[in-house]
């Protein structure tokens, strides 16, 4: 089991590695290096060598990629070039927000998608189902872009209940955050709680039509302690896997919804320093969301093998 | 004894298909179970067997309605009653057993829990009673300790041991009704026999009634008090047990057991022509009357009703059972074979073959060290003859289907040579094989849906060979693969059909046909009737038989099933975990002496005859694998010596009637132990 | 002539084949509202030309921010240009480039995937790993960086999409040929000697070819969902180059009072998508594959 465990978190640490490699040759292969690209027009004279010389552009790359992987391994991911500021300065607050807003659209997410998908995986085809499936269907397609301007049309415009753009510093407290993130959390939550549901929704009637639940069926088990006993159990465990693929591909839709609310999370920084050409800060960013990915991914393959009874066994059996 | 405990009036349940259409699969079915009585369903898939167990419990699958009659338990219409009233009977008094326990049982529970659910459910018991009662089942279904087995989860347990447990399950509520949907169906030979015995003696034991269903009537033979055959969702006959086994009066009855291979007698059996009507395509007609050679005018209009015979006690339904009662007895006949084998004309050779399918482990990799010593299949000579048919028989993991492979050059041999005519070694290696021997050797496989490309037509699956090898385009390939379908007897219009479109016997015919098309020497069979229908089983075996004495082609025949091997086989080979432990003429294997492992599983054989019993002379332990030393059979021997089996290889000794066997018991002792 | 009548017969078949599929799309009605949505938006784009009713860049500032009305249907936007001629030219750019980025990309990820899924092995293990870590890189970022660095044009665009949305295609067609090549009638082709192109010409592409088209088709909606994204964020086609996305940045700002700019390029946007969406359900659907279990990676 322990071995299992640590085998997951090597290529987890393994992916990372790849992923660093990528970041670090995609910047070396596209045209212009950071300084050129970031400085444009004054990249002449002593302006561009102090920026070299910064970046240690000057050393041969292999010797820089070595360079920073180390410092990025002790946390350390230099300076970025816009605001001439140690970036994990600049990261350290936009993380802390974008965590927030990832987190409350994921629990309140996670939990509304199990609901409506046994909901509609236990009603199939019945009106409850039809309905949610329909807007599931809508939610899920649309981009969250369009439904962030659709409720900031709608909520905070044509209705005034809640404040469209979020006018906050990116260092407010938890509290001056919560109570500026609703349309934030509803436009994320709203594709991502129709992606899971979905999956519930066919987990479940695929675990309705095995022999086992036919059994407890048979043997007299009341409805619902058939579904609570028989049916999610085994419904739920192979969701894990997928559900957290969904939610590392949602990260893409927070940046979005940051720039439509104005968010100052990650994602908006993600713009702001392709924007400025701010290379070594996207560098650090293709680092962290890339960690988010392969941790969430963790995460569910650990949750799956302690839950999963056959491969709990198979594993203290060797 | 007369009390009718369920019964079933006029039922019928179907469903309503794409095009609007009503549809049944099971009709107008009448039937009433007594109290303490075993009654045996039988039927082909498809003829609504299932669907009619399920019914018994007020169940009915989704898609599926009960279009008309009911289901009358205890004096209440078990279709019309709600979920809350069905929970309180299902369970605690009809209990249901199902096929393939693996996928009934929850895979998240405990065994423990599955049991206590049932008990909590149907009893007053508390706790401290019912962990007592759980392990009295556990007990009482003869698994090895109970006291953990109850802490383990399903996947933990071998098929027969998941039986068990859902045996134990279903006694928990102490029924009143057991129904039992093929419940051995998957289980190896001597597993089905001890399970098989288990329900008889639970029938015994808590004197319940018990539906069993099966399409195995060597199954329903040993449990039945009554009979009740289904066709095409009809009951057809139904009476006595020794009554329907010896002298059936419905032709398709009739038909059926005369199509089932026995183990006393050679040759192969006699088979039914056509297959099953599909539900939607039944006509007005009786549905028997495509392949019933008593039909008259009068059944192709008009479907008989089931008619009681007083004398007999009897229901049929048929319109010319009389005829059928004038033969008075089922007389088997069988269709012996013409011997086609070349003594002393070797086409294949396999000389200390072993194969292995451990995989390297890492590190022996790095040291580059084959790290398995003790190989999955070991010690394989085998000499085959032109035109002979060779069967390798064993239960799951024996490594016959293994040996197959390698021979086809699928899987690489570990040691040892395969000799091809001429001495020629054949190499191992699929890739360096010749082309010319790639298509003298071809392969015919258990499962025809998984076998045949479903994206092709029958006229692409046959190209493909004939292309392959001889080159064939236009109107000689045409014509070649028209001449390939009526050889395996399909008409030319199958050319366009896709395997989804045909029967299962239809489908295997095609796979039989590929194999042909590429004129080979020799054709390995991989079970290659364990998929089919029994009506439909004998007529392949009889279309192999007949292709073999026209073409001269040899047969390396892989099965389970011992009357099958008996039927087609001129030699018989018996593996257990990888290694040989007897060969010799099959007419000679199926007497005494025997290598006790042969004893085992023939003994394990159940014959559609109330009268022949099954000898259950070892425990059905599952081995996973093959011993490090000494005989392959020393962990189940009955008849094990001590210390010797463990340690040395058992030598080969030839019986008198030339069938060699590897045991450390003398031979003739052997033979004395075996004739008691 | 034998052969060629057999070839004939076949692609017969073929097209047989496609118009049953079509049939069985259309009896259900979230297919056919999704091939008709779909038809519509095909259509419409290449027709708009010819009847969009103005210049989609002529600037005027008579005209700014003009409530509906019978000479502008939608309105105008802020910089006077009428809202009705770039939402029905809007969709042209959108339809092309993830059209042909979701050919790019059911091309490379279905070779990779087949291909990955017949070597298996070490080979396999790598080519996915090296898959996965490009798949932990947000599409966005990368996206975004590939963009800025390089460019607008559909030249970039197309290629880039049509990488980054093959990556789950790849995943979709190597499950499916480890599920084909365990079947045992590619083990009698193998047994049969048949040439590794061959089988995978003859057995193993038609078994597969389902599943990634249907995936493809899936993929269309999500590229389409991501361009937009692009646009919106200012990273797609540039001004004053038509697009939804971009009328929407656009016009976001306004939206208090000029609701009507935004409300048609949403109404344009969404519609498409779902139409799209729609239709590869009801493909699935018709050929019997369930993928409503598979991550959107």
């Amino acid at each position: 089991m322990l071995l299992l465990i640590l085998k997951r978190i090597g290529l987890g640490l393994i992916t990372l590695f790849i992923v660093s490699l990528i970041t670090f040759v995609g910047v070396e292969v596209l045209p212009g290096d950071a300084c050129t690209t970031y400085l444009e027009r004054e990249a002449y004279g002593p302006a561009l060598d102090a920026c070299i010389k910064r970046l240690g552009l000057d050393i041969p790359s292999y010797q820089r990629y070595l360079d920073w992987a180390a410092n990025v391994v002790r946390g350390d991911f230099g300076y970025s070039l816009s605001g001439e500021m140690p970036i994990n300065e600049v990261l350290g607050p936009r993380v802390k927000n974008s965590l927030v807003l990832a987190s409350v659209s994921i629990l309140i997410g996670i939990p509304l998608a199990i609901v409506l998908g046994i909901i509609t995986a236990l009603w199939r085809d019945k009106l409850p189902d039809i309905i949610i499936s329909t807007i599931t269907i809508f939610s899920m397609t649309i981009p969250e872009f369009i439904s962030a301007t659709l409720l900031i049309l709608i909520v905070a415009i044509w209705l005034g209940w809640l404040p469209g753009i979020v006018i906050i510093p990116s260092d407010a407290t938890f509290y001056e955050l919560l109570s500026n993130i609703i349309l934030p959390v509803v436009a994320i939550s709203m594709i991502m709680t129709a992606h899971m549901a979905r999956m519930v929704r066919s987990s479940v009637i695929q675990v309705m039509a095995s022999d086992y639940v036919q059994m407890a069926i048979l043997k007299g088990v009341p409805y619902w302690k058939m579904v609570f006993r028989h049916v999610l159990p085994n419904a739920l465990l192979p969701a894990i896997n997928v559900v957290a693929l969904t939610i590392a591909w949602l990260l893409g839709g927070v940046v979005v919804t940051e720039v439509v609310f104005n968010y100052p999370g990650l994602g908006r920084l993600v713009i702001e320093s392709i924007s400025n050409r701010d290379l070594p800060v996207v560098q650090a960013l293709a680092i962290i969301l890339a960690s988010i990915y392969v941790g969430i991914n963790l995460i569910a393959d650990l949750m799956t093998l302690m839950l999963n009874p056959r491969l709990k066994s198979l594993q203290i059996k060797k | 004894m007369n009390e009718i405990i369920e019964s079933v009036k006029n039922l019928s349940i179907g469903f309503n298909s794409q095009t609007g259409k009503q549809i049944s699969i099971l009709r107008n079915v009448t039937t009433n179970i007594k109290k303490g009585e075993t009654v045996g369903i039988v039927g082909e898939s498809g003829s609504g067997k299932s669907t009619l167990a399920l019914a018994m419990m007020g169940y009915i699958k989704q898609g599926l309605f009960a279009l008309e009659g009911e289901c009358i338990f205890k004096s209440e219409d078990l279709l019309k009653m709600n979920s809350r009233q069905l929970e309180k009977i299902r369970g605690r008094k009809i209990a249901m057993i199902p096929q393939n326990a693996g996928q009934a049982l929850t895979p998240n529970l405990k065994i423990g829990y599955q049991i206590d659910e049932a008990l909590k459910l149907h009893t007053d018991l508390n706790k401290n009673e019912r962990d007592n009662k759980i392990s009295e089942l556990l007990n009482k279904v003869r698994l090895p300790s109970p006291e953990t087995m109850a802490f383990r989860y399903p996947h933990e347990l071998s098929g027969g041991q998941q039986q068990r447990v859902a045996v134990a399950m279903a006694l928990a509520g102490k029924p009143d009704l057991l129904l039992l949907d093929e419940p051995t169906t998957g289980l190896d030979v001597t597993t089905q026999a001890h399970v098989l015995e288990l329900l008889r003696f639970i029938a015994k034991d808590t004197g319940t009634s018990m539906i069993y269903v099966s399409h195995d009537l060597g199954a329903i033979a040993q449990v039945s008090d009554r009979i009740v055959v289904m066709y095409a969702g009809e009951i057809v006959l139904e009476g006595p047990a020794r009554k329907i086994l010896k002298e059936p009066i419905h032709p398709y009855t009739f038909g059926l057991l005369k199509s089932i291979p026995k183990l006393s007698l050679t040759g192969l059996p006699d088979s039914m022509p056509g297959s099953q009507p599909q539900p939607g395509s039944i006509s007005d007609g009786c549905s028997f009357y495509e392949r019933c050679n008593l039909a008259s005018d009068k059944c192709k209009n008009n479907s008989p009703e089931l008619e009681y015979l007083n004398n007999l006690d009897t229901s049929v339904r048929c319109f010319n059972h009389k005829d059928l009662i004038q033969e008075n007895k089922l007389h088997h006949s069988t269709i012996t074979r013409k011997d086609t084998v070349q003594k002393n004309n070797n086409v294949l050779n396999l000389k200390d073959v072993s194969i292995t399918y451990a995989k390297q482990k890492f590190f022996d990799q790095l040291l580059n060290k084959i790290s398995d010593e003790n190989p999955t299949v070991k010690d394989i000579n085998l000499d085959i003859n032109k035109g002979e048919t060779i069967a390798l028989v064993g239960e799951s993991g024996s490594g016959k289907s293994t040996i197959l492979k390698s021979i086809a050059g699928l899987l690489k041999t570990k040691d040892g040579q395969i000799k091809f005519i001429n001495e020629r070694i054949l190499s191992s290696d699929l890739k360096l094989r010749d082309p010319n021997d790639l298509r003298a050797i071809q392969l015919i496989f258990q499962n025809p849906d998984e076998s045949l490309n479903p994206n092709h037509t029958v006229e692409q699956i046959l190209t493909q060979p004939l292309k392959l090898y001889f080159n064939l385009t236009g109107n000689e390939l045409k014509k070649n693969i028209i001449d390939l379908l009526k050889k395996v007897r399909l008409g030319e219009f199958y050319m366009s059909r896709y395997p989804r479109q045909l029967s299962g016997g239809e489908k295997q015919r095609v796979a039989v046909a590929r194999a042909f098309a590429a004129k080979p020497d020799i054709i390995l069979c991989d079970e290659v009737t364990s998929a089919l229908d029994v009506s439909v089983q004998a007529a392949v075996l009889n279309l192999l038989q007949k292709l073999k004495e026209d073409l001269g082609t040899t047969y390396i025949f892989v099965s389970h099933d011992l009357a099958v091997v008996r039927a087609i086989s001129d030699r018989v080979a018996v593996l257990y975990q990888g290694r040989l432990c007897e060969i010799g003429p099959s007419q000679n294997v199926y007497n005494y002496p025997s290598h006790p492992y042969t004893e085992v599983l023939l003994g394990a054989v159940l014959e559609p005859d109330p009268d022949i019993k099954p000898k259950l002379v070892a425990e059905d332990i599952v081995e996973e694998k093959p011993p490090e030393k000494g005989c392959s059979f020393q962990g189940r021997c009955p008849r094990k010596l001590g210390d010797i089996c463990n340690k040395e290889v058992p030598p080969w000794q030839i019986g008198e009637n030339g069938n060699a066997i590897r045991c450390h018991i003398k031979i003739n002792e052997l033979k004395n132990l075996q004739n008691v | 002539m034998q052969s060629d009548l057999a070839t004939n017969n076949k692609q017969k078949n073929n097209f047989e084949k496609v118009l049953e599929i079509l049939k069985t799309m259309a009896l259900k009605p979230s297919g056919f509202i999704g091939l008709s949505i779909l038809i519509f938006h095909i259509l419409l784009a290449l027709m708009s030309p010819y009847i969009a009713p103005y210049d989609y860049k002529a600037i005027s500032p008579n005209t700014m921010l003009l409530a509906p009305s019978a000479e502008h249907w939608f309105g105008t936007d802020s910089l006077g240009r009428d809202v009705f001629t770039r939402t029905i030219l809007g969709g042209r750019t959108a339809l092309t480039v993830t059209f042909f980025g979701s050919l790019i990309a059911l091309l490379w990820g279905g070779l990779l995937g087949i291909f990955c899924g017949l070597v298996g092995g070490k080979i396999d293990d790598v080519v996915m790993r090296v898959v996965d870590a490009f798949l932990s890189i947000p599409w966005i970022l990368a996206m975004l960086l590939i963009v800025s660095l390089l460019g607008t044009s559909t030249q970039v665009l197309i290629p880039a999409l049509g990488f980054f949305y093959g990556k789950g295609i790849v995943r979709v067609a190597r499950a499916a040929t480890h599920d084909v090549i365990a079947k045992d009638f590619i083990v009698s082709a193998r047994a049969r000697g048949h040439s590794n192109m061959s089988i995978i010409w003859n057995e193993i592409i038609p078994n597969v070819r389902d599943a990634i088209l249907v995936e493809g088709a899936m993929r269309w909606s999500w590229m389409l969902l991501g361009f937009s994204s692009l646009s919106f964020l200012g990273f797609g086609v540039s001004p004053p180059t038509p697009d939804w996305g971009l009328m929407i940045s656009n016009a976001r700002g306004l939206m208090s009072f000029a609701y009507w700019s935004v409300i048609a390029p949403i109404v344009g946007l969404s519609s498409l998508i779902i139409g799209i969406n729609l239709t590869a359900d009801a493909f699935a659907k018709a050929l019997g594959i369930d993928r409503s279990t598979k991550a959107p990676v």
